[in-house]
């Protein structure tokens, strides 16, 4: 019997940034991560009867993006290939023979270490927003990560400023407690 | 106004509006006073203040309204069509 139910209508505001923050930090573009979440939207349409309901909306969207970022890889990789790949290492005959494993990168790299994780940041972020209600989720995010206005939300949700504020400081108190279980 | 004193809710009210840059000058010192004796509201400042920071690192990304547009306009076709 299927736990979750399916409705395309509300996929792009609930989904998209979560899923654009995910695909950012996979392929490092932001026009490609659009043209994927694209992708993702459309080809979950399209195989819509094939959603058992099993997982969560949101998790079946992500198994599908994932192929689309497997996908991309390997084109991008296939017209790599038709190129000649010349490159001259190391000049000096001493340290001939050992190239590929001076290469690697250090898995104890502080740095690199820190990157990976900060572009997981945007996906942790939208992920607690979505769990938030979507009154608070809404204008959390026009107020925190649109910059708008106060003046502009409340008229165009037709709200007090201090029902406003009321609403953002749940969310936020909502978004501390949320970050602090799965960041920190 | 005419104290200034504030009560816990109304000092974490101007904290939160501190996190928008929404406070005057006036606001902003009765806060810092506030601050100094109440523990509680130091947390909250604090953990806040750290949202905030977390909120505006670069690596967050969100759509522009405008690239939602977009994703929505392409998708509608697609969904008339799907029916």
């Amino acid at each position: 019997m299927p736990n979750h139910i399916i409705d395309p209508n509300k996929w792009i505001d609930s989904y998209s940034d979560y899923l654009y923050n995910y695909t950012i930090s996979r392929v490092n573009d932001r026009d490609i991560a659009q043209d994927l979440v694209q992708d993702t939207f459309l080809a979950g349409l399209k195989s819509m009867k094939n959603f058992k309901g099993e997982a969560s909306e949101r998790t079946w969207l992500i198994s599908i993006l994932k192929r689309k970022i497997i996908d991309h890889y390997r084109k991008i990789n296939s017209k790599k290939g038709k190129a000649e790949v010349r490159m001259t290492y190391n000049s000096d005959t001493e340290t001939e023979g050992d190239w590929l494993e001076e290469r690697v990168a250090d898995p104890f790299d502080k740095t690199a270490e820190d990157t990976l994780e900060n572009s997981e940041l945007g996906v942790a972020i939208h992920n607690c927003i979505s769990n938030l209600p979507e009154k608070q989720a809404e204008v959390f995010k026009m107020k925190t990560l649109l910059n708008y206005e106060t003046e502009a939300i409340c008229n165009e949700l037709d709200i007090t400023a201090s029902n406003l504020w009321v609403i953002i400081h749940r969310a936020r108190t909502a978004m501390v407690a949320c970050m602090e279980k799965n960041w920190y | 106004m005419s104290n200034i004193k504030l009560e816990c809710h109304e000092a974490n009210h101007l904290c939160d509006k501190n996190q928008y840059k929404e406070t005057s000058f006036l606001e902003r010192v009765r806060l810092i006073i506030h601050l100094i004796y109440c523990k509680a509201c130091r947390e909250y400042t604090k953990r806040n203040v750290k949202l905030t920071k977390l909120i505006n690192n670069p690596k967050v990304n969100t759509l522009e309204e405008s690239q939602k547009e977009c994703l929505k306009e392409t998708f509608e076709k697609e969904l008339i069509n799907h029916h």
